[in-house]
């Protein structure tokens, strides 16, 4: 019926023995057909009888105190069903426990222009539009903060009752080995300052959620998210009902990229307003209001400063970084050791100093977009090799490869890292890009660009401190021959409802057809953390490879007795069950769940995942460690015209270690849809504030919340693409299978910066690189001053005393010197619980504030 | 098509031919062709990503030609022939073009792939072999947040020598990766 066009992957590089029957071929994806006819049911394609609509009155001011919210004009416009304000919800959610500073709407203080305040609910969208408009809000105005900077020099007043230094939300310093000792030892020293404008995941789909009340005061709330179980946990604390009182249902997500994956306001009123009003409420997001829900890629100011030996060697490094976090927590906190945590995967980094700090700021909240606070240290890591390749007279492919971490070890910040093909891959793209020939010897111009980066894949800890799995699959098993298969995973385009029914099926021996999902539904799905740090494929794929085993196994029991034959000798392949030796003698698939059901009765098996303990025992070793990581390397050939900066991507030469590609037709998709997003960043992309001017208020506003103004790569911006696939199957990993979603995604940045050198001799220490930043380095250098735009200055920033640890090398045991583990956080309104006091209470749920 | 005069001002009530069915259907006059087709003719395959013409997810045909629905009244397709994506399979059987997106991974989300699916199928019902250039001009409406454009304009393609009969297929490379050991020559450029 289908040209399904099977292509094996297999047997080329393969270092495991063991050869796939599904996984590594080029199957359709298993919701494919529910796509490309319009059946997949997005969020706001839900309808219900009775269904209200739900519009949000959003801040119009940047920070102000609410004095007084009038709803009178609202309420009494004919098909207004119900409205609801902040005080009706007073609890406070937040992904991360540590930062719960969220109201639903808000109860006294407005923060960002398009911060929501209220909510009114309708029979039509037209008329809960229009009541929005006639809620009269009035403000007092407050001092507003636009950057880190302003947020730096503006402690008080405090955007919130929290923050490690008055506006300051949050401050790291860790330091491992010993740095000053690393930077004797270097022959060269180079420092950088490097700008990362924030961007924004610009998923086509706008955010939607619907509310439906349902028997005996539960709720239900399907949603686009990516992260149902936390959404769930918000709903509880915030409706102040117990979780079993309510169900979230993931809707699949028209792209997340990061954008769906904090609990959100607009999912809290719904829910709310489902149960006040008695009738379905659902709300969808303008594109206008999706700008505003953000938590996208946050403004990233960095401070590298690298020792070098002679020959390349990195002795040490001190990074300092300054995020602009936007007027929220969000995730934050993780953003911020994430902008330090990954650096050392790559190369070999034996003393390691990291300053962090993240600002609050009058603007929409900034969070995790794919790459989750690595690609800006990235780009600020692989310009600066590639300037330490020049000074040094080595080519930057070769520096890379003189500092390749290696397998099987534990970097300076305790990271234990796994399988690292990082070095196939640069030779994959310089032998593809004919590097060696062609890389600075282009004609004025044209130029190449090398950088590589790595990923988690899944983050080690939960956002919330438990020791229960963070993945859960369960499997039922019955005569039909069917099988089912519940996870609490959430499929958000990246394919992982094809990788969780290709590992059941490949494991049984059955085919994609013969299995039915159920996902992301926390009523009838046991628990997956979500669709975030690319942790999908690893956890839900051990958790589903070990529910499938278990069944294979019963199955397996009663076969054998059936028969005569031992279990080991069993074979489950092409929808049968037969021995090794004698595979006419077997039973089909069905005839042999049926042996098992009449033998053990009804059939059903539950798989999990924890990922192991990371070495790292010091405060903040909680972000950065991975069951194993990701490589990735990338050449990009630009062309500019020196006279008016403009350039064009030509080709991108991409190689990513996947350790085993599932199905390779989806993971290349992942590895061109991060190029294309990557360059997107690298070139144009840009979420950006202006002040008003003083008459018109001095608001803070958003310079482009539409998709015109927003400028993205279309179909005419995207190069060739020629992506390697470095399959050597991790073991630490289902299947061998590392995650390919978000690592292609950073070597593009720098990689381009760095292109455009080669092109035409000026160093863009800035993303996004755009035509007028290259002119104006273009201008500099004709004005005899150095070839480079980007930032000059970085500010003075007290990150606090570092927590020092011994690295490895120095014999350390992955604490700090003098261990702080009983000091706590400090906090406005009590002092943090520590995780591990908190533990040993047993009060495993409520890390916040004691 | 005219009004009952029963009607309150500002309603229609009309008669919509979409994939060649007749839905009657009441709507407020102001309202757009994607809202029609989704609220009331129950038809949630067309997306929206912006309704203000930015992005394409609300493409449909017609009498044809892909129109943004976002932009086109409900009231102005009276005694038109729309097609929605719900209309582009032949019974049970896919068109071409689903078909090739569906396995050749240009829907990955699948948001932006109703909408591109209508202006491609339109594309290839005038020519039914465009090259790369004609397809970037035909789909320069639509954004894709997920593929990259790659697939989905080899996707097309292929569709397009699908439906010539040719035996046309994307090149190996796309199925499996470029192999990383290949010798220089045969990848330079
Ligand atoms: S919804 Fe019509 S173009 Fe975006
Ligand atoms: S497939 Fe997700 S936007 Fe195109």
């Amino acid at each position: 019926m289908v040209a399904n066009p099977k292509v094996a992957a297999l047997g080329r590089g393969l270092e495991s023995e063991e050869e796939y029957r599904l996984i590594g071929t080029a199957f359709r994806r298993v919701d494919g057909r529910a796509k490309v006819t319009g059946q997949t049911q997005f969020a706001d394609d839900l309808n219900f009888p009775r269904m209200a609509y739900v519009k949000l009155v959003r801040s119009t001011v940047p920070h102000a105190r609410i004095r007084n919210i009038d709803l009178s004009a609202a309420l009494a416009m004919d098909g207004v069903l119900g409205t609801l304000v902040g005080t009706e919800l007073p609890d406070k959610f937040g992904i991360l426990p540590v930062s719960e500073d969220e109201h639903a709407l808000a109860v006294d203080t407005v923060r960002f222009v398009g911060d929501p305040v209220a909510a009114v609910a309708a029979v039509s969208e037209d008329i809960a539009h229009e009541a929005a408009l006639a809620v009269k809000v009035e403000y007092e105005l407050l001092p507003t903060i636009s950057s880190f900077d302003e947020a730096l020099k503006t402690p008080e007043p405090q955007m919130h009752d929290y923050a490690d230094d008055g506006n300051i939300h949050k401050k790291v310093s860790l330091k491992f080995g010993d740095v000053e000792e690393g930077f004797e030892e270097a022959d060269v020293i180079l420092e950088d300052t490097c700008y990362f404008e924030g961007n924004t995941h610009l998923a086509m789909e706008q955010h939607s959620a619907v509310g439906v009340p349902e028997d005996e005061g539960r709720v239900t709330v399907y949603s686009s998210t990516q992260t149902p179980h936390y959404v769930h946990r918000a709903l509880t604390k915030v409706l102040g009902l117990p979780a079993s009182r309510i169900r979230v249902v993931a809707c699949s997500n028209g792209g997340g990229f990061g954008g769906k994956s904090d609990p959100f306001n607009h999912e809290m009123v719904v829910a709310k307003l489902a149960l006040k009003l008695g009738r379905p409420c659902k709300v969808t997001l303008t594109r206008e209001e999706v700008f505003y829900c953000h938590r996208g890629r946050h403004p990233v100011l960095m401070h590298l400063r690298t020792g070098f030996t002679k020959d390349g060697s990195i002795t040490s490094q001190h990074l300092r970084t300054a995020l602009d976090g936007g007027a929220f927590g969000s995730y934050g906190v993780a953003s911020t050791y994430y902008t330090g945590a990954l650096q050392t995967t790559t190369y070999r980094i034996p003393n390691y100093w990291f300053e962090g700090a993240r600002a609050f700021t009058n603007k929409p909240p900034c969070g995790p977009k794919r790459g989750h606070g690595t690609p800006q240290p990235r780009f600020a890591f692989e310009v600066h090799l590639d300037k330490a390749a020049h000074h040094l007279g080595i080519d930057p492919a070769e520096l890379r490869l003189r500092n390749l971490q290696p397998p099987d070890s534990v970097t300076a910040n305790w990271l234990r890292i796994g399988s690292i093909e990082l070095g196939e891959c640069i030779e994959a793209v310089v032998r593809g890009s004919v590097w060696k020939e062609r890389y600075g010897k282009l004609p004025e111009g044209r130029g190449l660009g090398l950088a590589c980066g790595a990923y988690l894949c899944g983050a080690g800890l939960p956002i919330y401190w438990n020791h229960m799995p963070q993945s859960g699959v369960q499997i039922k098993l019955d005569r039909s021959g069917c099988v089912a298969v519940f996870c609490g995973e959430t499929e958000i385009g990246q394919g992982s409802d094809s990788v969780l029914a290709a590992i059941v099926a490949e494991v049984l021996g059955i085919e994609l057809e013969d299995i039915r999902l159920c996902v992301g539904d926390t009523d009838l799905t046991p628990v997956d953390l979500g669709s975030y740090s690319s942790r999908v494929t690893m956890m839900v794929g051990h958790a589903a490879m070990q529910a499938a085993e278990r069944a294979r196994d019963t199955i397996a029991r009663a076969v054998a007795a059936q028969l005569e034959v031992p279990e080991t000798e069993l074979v489950f392949a092409d929808r049968r069950v037969f021995p090794a030796g004698d595979p006419d003698s077997g039973i089909d698939f069905s005839a042999a769940v049926v042996a098992a059901e009449a033998r053990f009765g009804t059939l059903g098996t539950t798989g999990s995942y924890i990922p192991p303990r990371a070495p790292g025992r010091y405060r903040g070793a909680g972000v950065g460690p991975s069951p194993t990581y990701s490589y990735s390397a990338a050449v990009v050939e630009v062309e500019v015209d020196p006279q008016t900066g403009v350039y064009d991507c030509r080709h991108v030469w991409m190689a990513h270690d996947i350790g085993q590609a599932i199905n390779p037709v989806l993971a290349l998709g992942q590895i061109e849809g991060s190029i294309y997003m990557g360059l997107g960043e690298a070139m144009m992309e840009e979420q950006v504030f202006r002040r008003l001017p003083r008459r018109l208020s001095s608001a803070l506003v958003h310079k482009m919340p539409s998709l015109l103004e927003y400028k993205s790569p279309g179909f005419h911006d995207m190069p060739r693409m020629t992506s390697y696939m470095i399959e050597s199957r991790d073991e630490r990993a289902p299947m061998g299978a590392k995650e390919v979603g978000q690592g292609p995604l950073l070597p593009i940045m720098p990689a381009v910066a760095n292109a455009i050198f080669d092109a035409v001799g000026v160093r863009v220490d800035q993303v996004p690189a755009t035509p007028e930043l290259i002119l104006k380095a273009l201008e500099a250098r004709a004005r005899g001053r150095p070839a480079r735009v980007g930032p000059t200055r970085f500010p003075k920033v007290d990150y606090g005393a570092p927590v020092e640890v011994p690295t490895p090398e120095q014999g350390g045991d992955g604490r700090a010197k003098h261990d702080p583990k009983h000091r706590g956080l400090r906090s406005a309104s009590g002092t943090m619980k520590d995780r591990e006091d908190a533990l040993k209470e047993r009060r495993s749920a409520t890390l916040t504030t004691a | 098509m005219t009004s009952p005069t029963s009607l309150p001002p500002g309603v229609t009530a009309a008669v919509l031919r979409v994939n060649g069915e007749d839905y009657p259907v009441v709507f407020p006059t102001h309202h757009t062709l994607l809202e029609v087709l989704r609220e009331k003719c129950g038809l949630t395959g067309t997306k929206h990503g912006c309704e203000l013409g930015e992005c394409g997810a609300c493409a449909v045909r017609v009498d044809g030609e892909a129109v943004l629905s976002c932009l086109k009244l409900a009231v102005e397709a009276q005694g038109c022939a729309v097609q929605t994506v719900e209309g582009l399979q032949n019974d049970n059987e896919l068109h071409p073009l689903q078909r090739t997106f569906a396995d050749f991974g240009a829907a990955q989300c699948g948001y932006c792939t109703p909408g591109i699916l209508m202006v491609a199928s339109a594309l290839l019902d005038r020519n039914d072999d465009p090259d790369d250039a004609e397809i970037f001009e035909a789909l320069s409406g639509n954004l894709c947040r997920c593929t990259g454009y790659h697939r989905i304009v080899t996707a097309v393609r292929w569709a397009g020598a699908m439906a010539r009969g040719d035996d046309w297929r994307p090149p190996e490379e796309d199925f499996h990766g470029a192999d990383s050991q290949a010798p220089l020559a045969e990848r330079s450029g």
